[in-house]
């Protein structure tokens, strides 16, 4: 009976960690959608990039005496380059002159466009990353914790902290908060409209990087399709939670991430083998159906009335 | 009362008739002289799937205006109740025989595949087309991969097939029935019929919803049945197309029905227009035999598709040729009378 409870348990913590990073992606979907009202397909690719700059700046750290996780500087900075570059090249120019129809098309086209970049700049093969965190295990009573672990769901505590007294703190906060609520009106008292969206940009792509260090800490390698179930699952998250609130982001991340662990370990005993752990994508997909016919506004999202 | 076809409209339809066995007979001289390799009347058959694949679509993306990206979760029941369909009759040994040509199991199954194809876009379309935009662009994606992860975990429908058959396996040997005459005809009549549909009622209440879903309600459409509609018109048609698929290239593999390759149909409706059955057809010709013909592109295939997809969003957002339609008989109907309005003015 121990045995199994501490297997449950570890089987909570890893859906914690997976939930993290889970929900640090979908606080990009969720502060991208917010503020211009487009699912940006290509954010889970923001995380296959963070993956390759890791992959090639962790041994230059390591080589100069800097600890590992220091490469995650750079991969924000590269991450944040790529996300303006993308908003600004491809989904501003749709966004003045097309409809939401091709605004949507051009988010998948990007999408297509980075994974496609990578794999002909590095290859289809998965390139295994070296070891980022090294910590000892703890061990409580008859559970062992792994350290990654739980310093991945730390640092995933505080990003969402930290991110959330941004938004509601500080100047650009307000003014992000300002331009998702009536974008035209914020134009009119002095918001700077196309530099909040690229800093929200910056943000979450920003985010994505953190959440490819986490995820890259747990399953060390990168390819170029890495970021595209990945990122589904953290848009179904920010879905799940109420796309555009930002708690929402980091409870859908929390939940997709249990029950999928949970699936994973329990659905075959529980149906009799009729349900498999194979299914836990399907599984996943099930409930973003579920939510968006019962409550497409999500866990913490009101229902708006449609304007005619 | 009688039905009277007007005097142009016949004209048109025996003129376009004439066009498609003209097409047939070049077909024909092409593939009997020994001009068609195998590997050409591959990438024709490719190509007549991805036409079939391309135009259905249209009817969602383009005349109802919604993204459906699970187009191939439909294409892969199709593709799997023929392959099974067939492989039962053969099994049984129905319909099997000197006496009975084996194009009449491949209609069958593939019919029967396009048929259960649109059960299931009943199902999916119901819950699936109150949401629209984005929204509906995620759940078709979600119902398109619940439709893969269960298919590839059903046992019967890998390895050989019913009681043979393994979890998790690609569905093998699958006779290759599929004859390239027949399928040009399934794709002649399958554009032909979604012609038809998009110019009766039904098709005008689509697009009607497409430009303003709330004021085609107040006139009196009702909004759901006709969203439900076309997509289950669009998921008929990629059923068939998943039985010619099934029967051409013999094994099947859930995993290559993945929302990618149901992408790559979307990019065939945009880059062709976005309400224009023959952009539709030229970018499923262009898209599917241009990776052939020039190898060494097809590894920068889907890096150049992307850019030129952003490029067309940026400058022609309604896709290369928009709405507008091939007419032969327009066409032809210009020769002619530039022909003579030409002698018109050498007699003055």
């Amino acid at each position: 009976m121990g045995t199994q409870i501490s297997i449950f348990i570890q089987q909570i913590i890893n859906g914690l960690k997976i939930g993290s990073v889970y929900a640090l992606v979908a606080l990009g979907y969720t502060m991208v959608y917010g503020i211009i009202k487009l699912i940006n397909f290509a954010h889970g690719d923001f995380i296959m990039v963070g993956s390759y700059v890791l992959l090639y700046t962790i041994p230059i750290m390591v080589a100069g005496g800097l600890p590992a996780w220091m490469a995650v500087i750079l991969a924000i900075l590269a991450c944040s380059a790529v996300g303006i570059t993308v908003e600004k090249v491809a989904y501003k120019p749709v966004r003045e002159k097309g409809t939401k129809m091709s605004a949507l098309i051009t988010a998948i086209a990007m999408s297509l466009f980075l994974e496609n970049l990578a794999q002909t700049l590095f290859g289809a093969s998965p390139k295994s990353l070296s070891t980022i965190f090294n910590f000892p295990n703890l061990e409580v009573g008859s559970t062992k914790l792994n350290g990654n672990t739980l310093l991945t769901i730390a640092i995933g505590v505080a990003m969402m902290i930290a991110l959330q007294l941004f938004v509601k703190k500080t100047k650009m906060g307000k003014a992000m908060r300002a331009v998702s609520e009536d974008g035209e009106a914020a134009i009119l008292m002095g918001i700077n409209k196309n530099r909040t969206i690229s800093i929200t940009f910056a943000i979450g792509s920003a985010l994505a990087a953190v959440a490819s260090l986490m995820y890259c800490a747990s399953y060390p390698q990168a390819t170029p399709t890495l970021g595209s179930m990945l990122g589904l699952k953290a848009f179904i998250a920010a879905v799940l939670g109420g796309i555009g609130i930002i708690p929402g982001a980091m409870l859908g991340g929390i939940i997709i991430g249990l029950v999928e662990s949970l699936t994973k370990a329990y659905i075959g005993t529980l149906t009799g083998g009729v349900i498999t752990s194979a299914f836990s994508d399907a599984i996943v997909f099930g409930i973003l159906i579920i939510v968006l016919i019962v409550k497409p506004a999500g866990i913490l999202g009101k229902n708006v009335g449609e304007k005619v | 009362m009688t039905v009277k076809v007007p005097k142009e409209k016949g004209k048109a339809i025996i003129l376009n008739l004439i066009g498609v066995l003209i097409l047939f007979l070049i077909l024909v001289i092409l593939n009997e002289s020994g001009a068609l390799s195998s590997y050409v009347s591959g990438v024709l058959m490719v190509c007549g799937i991805a036409i079939i694949m391309a135009s259905s679509l249209n009817i969602t993306v383009g005349y109802l205006g919604q993204i459906a990206l699970g187009g191939c979760g439909f294409m892969a029941i199709g593709a799997y109740t023929a392959a099974l369909i067939t492989k039962a009759m053969e099994a049984g040994n129905i319909l099997v025989g000197a006496g009975v040509p084996n194009t009449l199991r491949f209609l069958i199954g593939t019919i029967a595949g396009g048929i259960l194809a649109a059960i299931f876009g009943i199902l999916v379309g119901i819950p699936a087309l109150r949401l629209r935009g984005d929204y509906l662009a995620i759940i078709t994606l979600g119902f398109g991969e619940i439709i893969r992860v269960i298919i590839q975990n059903l046992k019967f429908a890998g390895g050989k097939g019913f009681s043979e058959g393994q979890a998790g396996q690609a569905l093998v040997g699958i006779n290759r029935l599929a004859d390239i005459y027949v399928v040009f005809w399934i794709v002649v009549i399958s554009v032909a019929l979604l012609y038809t549909f998009i110019r009766s009622r039904y098709g005008r209440a689509i697009i009607a919803i497409r430009d303003d879903d709330i004021a085609a309600g107040a006139s009196g459409l009702n909004t759901t049945f006709y969203k439900v509609l076309a997509f289950t018109v669009s998921a008929f048609f990629a059923g068939i197309a998943g039985g010619i698929f099934a029967h051409y290239i013999g094994s099947l593999n859930a995993a290559t029905f993945g929302w990618l390759k149901s992408t790559e149909y979307v990019i065939m409706v945009v880059f062709g227009g976005m309400g224009s059955l023959t952009g539709s057809i030229l970018a499923a010709i262009v898209l599917s035999a241009l990776p052939e013909l020039l190898r060494s592109f097809s590894e920068y295939r889907m890096l150049a598709y992307s850019v030129a997809l952003v490029l067309v969003m940026i400058f022609k957002p309604t896709g290369l040729l928009g709405t507008y339609e091939f007419s032969l008989y327009r066409v032809l109907n210009r020769i002619f009378h530039e022909k003579k309005a030409g002698k018109k003015q050498e007699v003055k």
